[in-house]
């Protein structure tokens, strides 16, 4: 075989060697419909019934659409809302039975006998190409653009400028980063008060004495909901401002013993020791891959995971990664307690939260 | 071919097509002309004929699914709210009465509980969009396997990568807009993205956001582009890829009469025209069906967007999951350097694969084609056994595909197999490179062997299930010649061109780096075709058959010979 | 919770004979439900009685327990320094209910994750190995049924319940369990079970407890009135109709995906090829039949 068509022709040539020459369009052949008139009435009808059965779905779908009650009192069938399976139910079949119908006429009682076709290529005549290359050349020749390069010069140098609106113009989409992807809420410890840290969404503060080792809770800065004690404006934490602040400042409390954890270093070299309050340790809840909130913790090992990309965080071991693609330590919080046992922040965290992102600096724990 | 007409089902009328219709029809037509001069556009393409297979139905699906989502989505606009403006649900589903949410997810909540089939159409129009994405992949496969896309149409092939990456545009921010918990996520998550792009990045998401993540600009500006912009877009190329359709003429796969300079099937009217009007009922029909029994994105079961909150099994739909599964799997590479951040862990799976994966597939073609250095048009197309080596290049992408997407759902699998989630990214991480070499090679040899054994009917005949005994004992199998159309349809192919030699390349006396270039080509062309079976010779072919007939015949003379009474032991 | 303990433990009295085994089981079911309400205010404190019940339970114990957990629930470490059965000696009753409750204990083979099986001891058993577990140091006890019960929540504060409780498991519970309470992978092959159909009694115990790796949701905590919260949304839940039609398991876009994928594309193409596929033909000519 691989002799053989080493003797033929090179460079993709039809070769003119076909072992079997084309035996042409086969004689056609007809089908029941086309000659037995029974048949052929039998797929009328089914085709009409096809087109009946849709009415009738129609019709229930009409019945379905004011009968069954949605709203505060959802009609239930079996376990199911009824009104969406009816209504996508006798939607679909009526659809469907068009059509199945129109498809059934098609394939039994249209004309089936195949018909060719001549191609033609893809590319214009020579005559065309000829003529439509004389048009441009008269064309540009009249214009003069090819004898006038400081018209066309100019001209392109002004259209190019004309992107600058264009870029200009999206520069009111957003304001400028500045620096606040590195401050929270949290405050920097020298209020009045320091920022308490509060369950979320039950909102209270926590006594440290309260929590038992293995606790784990999802906290918010007090502020959020209290923002007349830190002298916050009530404003700058409702709305979106508050999905802002949740966004940074969402926590994670970890209550272990006190041996389990391994102190790491801050920014500035120093030990960690006392950033936790008796075995209490707290953490971003903001992963530092994309950002997804991370509250999956095994009690056993201390190991945090991420739900969205399976970053896996040791929480006993200043937040390390321990598996998956973060490629950063959380951020942790300084806590302690205030005078009547609440747990509070010391300062805020002392990098940014949450992705990874150019201009941000890193730092060995 | 002439075709007596007279020859159809009387339904079906057997008087040629002249207009007769009522006179104010044939007004109507008249005054339509006269402005429009439909006549001559409609003379060329009411009988277009299009070759009927199954496989070329595929981009049908993704037309007709979107425009159902055309449809489902104008409805859905009616009540859908794009703000994030906060206010405090009041709607009718209980659970979540008097919290805090967007209004674009109360008036979602709205919808799905307080609009009569607003659940019915927002479950059909996520349906719809999971089918468009999907229908548009596998039309592109069929497409690439078949070899569709070459000259001349590879510019076609490019429309369509772009309507995929529009369409998995389109899905996202679809998705994102309901703004309830697992979409909030996924916009979270699309910050980080941005975040992580090198010097703009974080300006990229201020300017995107409208300022700090999540601000209250991001649902209004995915919904004008959801709803505007992103569909404008993929109308245009639709028409340009439908237009480029009519042009060109459908391909058509080979046989007796279908050669490169025809096109054989049915005419447009009205053939065509009710199996693909049919088809669009068919398809608005399933995703209806599906949108009323199957459960879609039950927002309220996630709640409002909350940036503290999150869900085990947070995934993105399933034409972003890819991306999402290289994300998980990618080890935890990150450059600090300088006091700046280089976020590998992020840019490689999101802001460089996707892209290059989109690259490379819309170089297929140019590719193909200036390996084998084939310029001719091609208008038949070739069974994917054909070109062992395209076949197996898709094979293997859609094996790193495949596997990515799998990592992208690494914990489902990891609780519903009882594997370690670990372990699983530990297997992806080296199967996503390993995987593809294996799948390619198995493809490639599994083509050549398919080749072969096609070759082999064509010459020896194929297997008739009828088995014969000869006088000694020995059974044999009849084998039958295949029938002039098969074989026909078999050999209806081009034989491989044979790639320049590099003497040959040397002996042209081009410049050093044009030769360079040639050899290379050469050395590439070389393993395209690498180990291909070609069609025999008109020769061997008759050599074969002649041999063939000659054992048929020997073996009926057998079977002639009565039953043998001997037994298989004499003579032994 | 005590009064129930009292009960079982007079029963369990006469369970050494074969019948005695069946007869302690037919009224264990018998009398589960009744006898709690029936005997209840009856029930004054009788430390006699408990003292049976701890030696009881200290007898089941060291037949099915101590192997891992040691003779007196100290815990066995293996020779590697890990933990082949973990110290009890402070986990309390209702972590003893909530394992052996639900069939978690005793494991076919000793691990970190503790499937969800049929349970293999009685009622009265449990209690009996609860009071004894419990005898061995501090620990939650056996919550009370006003402290889980969504039954005793009044029936105009029920919405306000469900509404609390269901962002209250949003920002706790659904990390891990997911958002219909359907389970979710955790690191090295472990799990968060599913928590759907769950007797309430058992969840607020494991809030309560943290079974395995899961954190300990102690009152001080979750209060109990928000865990209770909670449990009146996932009996909500477990309640609601399906409004959307079937939902496959409830794991969100993965299973989705696989559906548009097998149902919607899978019966598409279906069609597709029934549209194209060839009709039947006749063996007759057309002018034959006419003829």
């Amino acid at each position: 075989m691989s002799d053989a068509h080493n003797n033929d022709d090179h460079g993709g040539e039809l070769v003119p060697n076909e072992p079997i020459p084309d035996p042409g369009l086969p004689e056609h052949t007809w089908r029941p419909t086309d000659v037995d008139p029974a048949k052929e009435r039998r797929a009328e009808l089914q085709v009409v019934a096809f087109f009946g059965l849709s009415a009738v779905s129609t019709i229930l779908f009409a019945v379905a659409y004011f009968t069954l009650d949605i709203g505060d009192n959802w009609h239930v069938v079996g376990g199911f809302g009824a009104s969406t399976m009816a209504l996508g139910g006798t939607l679909g079949l009526a659809l469907l039975f068009i059509g199945i119908g129109i498809i059934h006429w098609a394939r039994k009682l249209m004309g089936d006998v195949e018909i060719s076709e001549l191609r033609h290529p893809a590319r214009s005549s020579d005559e065309d190409r000829e003529g439509t290359l004389q048009a441009l050349a008269a064309g540009l020749e009249e214009s003069g653009i090819g004898r006038r390069p400081l018209i066309r010069n100019s001209l392109i140098g002004a259209v190019g400028l004309l992107g600058v609106p264009t870029v200009v113009m999206l520069r009111d989409l957003g304001p400028l980063p500045v620096d606040k992807l590195y401050h929270t809420i949290w405050g920097d410890g020298t209020a009045e008060h320091p920022m308490r840290i509060v369950r979320d969404g039950i909102w209270t503060p926590i006594l440290a004495s309260d929590l038992e080792i293995g606790d784990l809770v999802n906290c918010q800065p007090d502020a959020l909901h209290n923002p007349e004690r830190y002298d916050i404006d009530p404003a700058e934490v409702e709305g979106i401002a508050l999905q802002v602040h949740k966004s940074k400042a969402s926590l994670i409390l970890l209550r272990m013993s006190p041996g389990d954890i391994k102190p790491g270093k801050d920014a500035k070299g120093e030990s960690r020791e006392n950033w936790t309050h008796e075995g209490i340790v707290a953490y971003s809840k903001i992963c530092t891959h994309v950002g997804c909130p991370i509250s999956l913790n095994e009690r056993t090992t201390h190991h945090l995971l991420c739900p969205c990309h399976q970053s896996t965080f040791d929480l006993s071991d200043s937040g390390k990664v321990v598996f998956g693609p973060a490629g950063r330590p959380l951020p942790q919080l300084p806590i302690t307690v205030d005078s009547e046992g609440y747990l509070v922040a010391q300062s805020d965290f002392d990098e940014p939260v949450g992705p990874s992102f150019w201009e941000r600096d890193y730092y060995e724990r | 071919m002439s075709v007596d007409v007279s020859k159809v089902a009387s339904t079906n009328g057997s008087t040629p097509a002249t207009p007769q219709g009522p006179k104010a029809a044939g007004a109507i037509a008249n005054w339509a002309d006269e402005r429009l001069g439909l006549g001559t556009a409609m003379k060329k393409n009411l009988r277009k004929v299009f070759p009927d297979h199954w496989s070329f139905m595929l981009g049908e699906i993704a037309l007709w699914s979107f425009v159902v989502l055309l449809l489902t989505g104008t409805f859905l606009t009616l009540w859908f709210d794009p703000s994030m403006t906060e206010v405090y649900y009041n709607g009718s589903y209980d659970p979540l009465r008097g919290v805090h949410m967007s209004s674009a997810m109360a008036s979602t909540l709205d919808i799905s509980f307080d609009v009569r089939g607003g659940l019915l159409v927002r479950q059909m129009h996520h349906w719809a969009a999971a089918i468009f994405v999907a229908s548009m992949m596998i039309h592109l496969m069929r497409v690439y396997f078949t070899g569709a896309f070459r000259k001349p149409r590879e510019l076609n092939w490019v429309i369509g990568c772009l309507l995929l990456l529009l369409g998995t545009i389109e899905g996202f921010t679809g998705y994102s807009l309901p703004d309830d918990l697992l979409s909030g996520t996924g916009v979270r998550a699309a910050d980080g993205f941005m975040k992580a792009s090198p010097v703009v990045g974080t300006y990229m998401s201020f300017f995107i956001f409208g300022g700090e993540f999540p601000g209250d600009s991001i649902i209004p500006r995915f919904y004008m582009a959801h709803i505007l912009l992103l569909p404008a877009l993929i109308l245009a190329l639709i028409a340009a890829h439908m237009l480029l359709l009519v042009y060109h003429k459908h391909t058509q796969w080979p046989g007796p009469g279908r050669t490169e300079e025809n096109v054989v099937g049915y005419p447009m009217l009205p053939v065509y025209m009710a199996k693909a009007g049919g088809f669009f009922f068919i398809v608005f029909g399933v995703i209806a069906l599906m949108g009323g029994l199957f459960s879609i994105n039950a927002v309220w079961k996630y709640g409002p967007y909350d940036p503290s909150k999150v869900t085990a099994g947070s995934q993105p739909d399933w034409y972003m999951g890819w991306p999402d599964g290289l994300l998980r799997i990618i080890p935890a590479w990150e450059t600090h350097i300088w006091g700046i951040t280089l976020s590998w862990n992020v840019m490689l799976p999101i802001l460089v694969a996707p892209p290059l994966f989109l690259m490379i597939l819309i170089a297929l073609p140019f590719l193909e084609a200036w390996i084998t250095g084939d310029k001719r048009e091609h208008h038949l197309l070739q069974r994917p056994r054909d070109v062992p080596t395209r076949t197996a290049i898709m094979v293997a992408l859609m094996t790193f595909y495949g596997l990515s997407w799998a990592a992208g759902g690494n914990d489902i699998i990891a609780i519903k197999m009882h594997l370690s989630i670990n372990q699983i990214t530990y297997f992806m991480r080296a199967a996503v490179f390993i995987g593809p070499v294996i799948a390619f090679i198995i493809a490639r040899r599994w083509c050549i062997s398919l080749q072969r054994h096609s070759d082999e009917k064509l010459l020896h005949g194929f297997e008739s299930g009828v088995l014969v005994r000869s006088p000694e004992g020995a059974y044999a199998e009849k084998h039958l010649p295949l029938p002039e159309s098969q074989a026909y349809a078999i050999t209806a192919r081009d034989r491989d061109p044979v790639p320049e030699t590099d003497e040959e390349i040397d002996a042209m006396g081009l410049p050093a780096r044009q030769t360079r270039i040639r050899k290379i080509r050469a050395k590439l062309a070389r393993l395209f075709f690498a180990d291909n079976v070609q069609k025999p010779t008109a020769a061997e072919l008759h050599d074969a058959q002649h041999h063939a007939e000659h054992e048929l015949h020997e073996l009926d003379s057998q079977i002639e010979a009565g039953p043998n009474r001997h037994g298989p032991t004499e003579g032994h | 919770m005590r009064l129930l303990n009292r009960s079982a433990g007079r029963l369990s009295r006469h369970r050494r004979g074969p019948i005695a085994g069946v007869l302690v089981l037919l009224c264990g079911l018998l009398l589960t439900g009744g006898l709690y309400a029936a005997l209840a205010p009856a029930q004054a404190d009788d430390d006699a009685d408990n003292a049976a019940l701890v030696q009881e339970g200290r007898e089941l114990f060291l037949v099915g327990c101590a192997f891992c957990h040691g003779q007196n629930g100290e815990g066995v470490l293996t020779q590697g320094g890990s933990q082949y059965g973990p110290a009890l000696t402070d986990v309390g009753e209702a972590a003893v209910d909530f394992q052996v409750g639900t069939g978690r204990m005793p494991m076919a083979q000793p691990g970190s994750q503790a499937p969800r099986k049929e349970v293999v001891y009685t009622e009265e058993e449990i209690a009996a190995l609860a009071a004894y577990v419990g005898s061995l140091g501090t620990g939650p006890t056996i919550p009370d049924g006003e402290l889980y019960d969504p039954e005793t929540v009044p029936e105009d504060e029920w919405n306000e319940y469900v509404v609390r409780g269901g962002q209250i498991f949003l920002a706790n519970c659904t990390a891990c369990h997911n958002f219909e309470g359907s389970g979710g992978a955790m690191p090295r092959g472990g799990y968060a079970p599913k928590i759907r159909d769950v007797d309430p009694k058992h969840i607020y115990e494991a809030m309560l407890t943290g079974p395995q790796s899961m954190d300990t949701f102690s009152d001080g905590n979750i209060p109990p009135d928000d865990k209770k919260a909670v449990i009146a949304y996932l009996t909500t839940l477990n309640e609601a109709p399906s409004y959307s039609g079937f939902t496959f398991g409830g794991l969100g876009p993965v299973s989705e995906g696989i559906i548009a994928w097998l149902v919607g594309l899978g019966g598409l193409v279906g069609f597709a090829v029934w549209i194209a596929a060839h009709t039947t033909r006749s063996s007759k000519k057309k002018d034959e039949a006419a003829a």
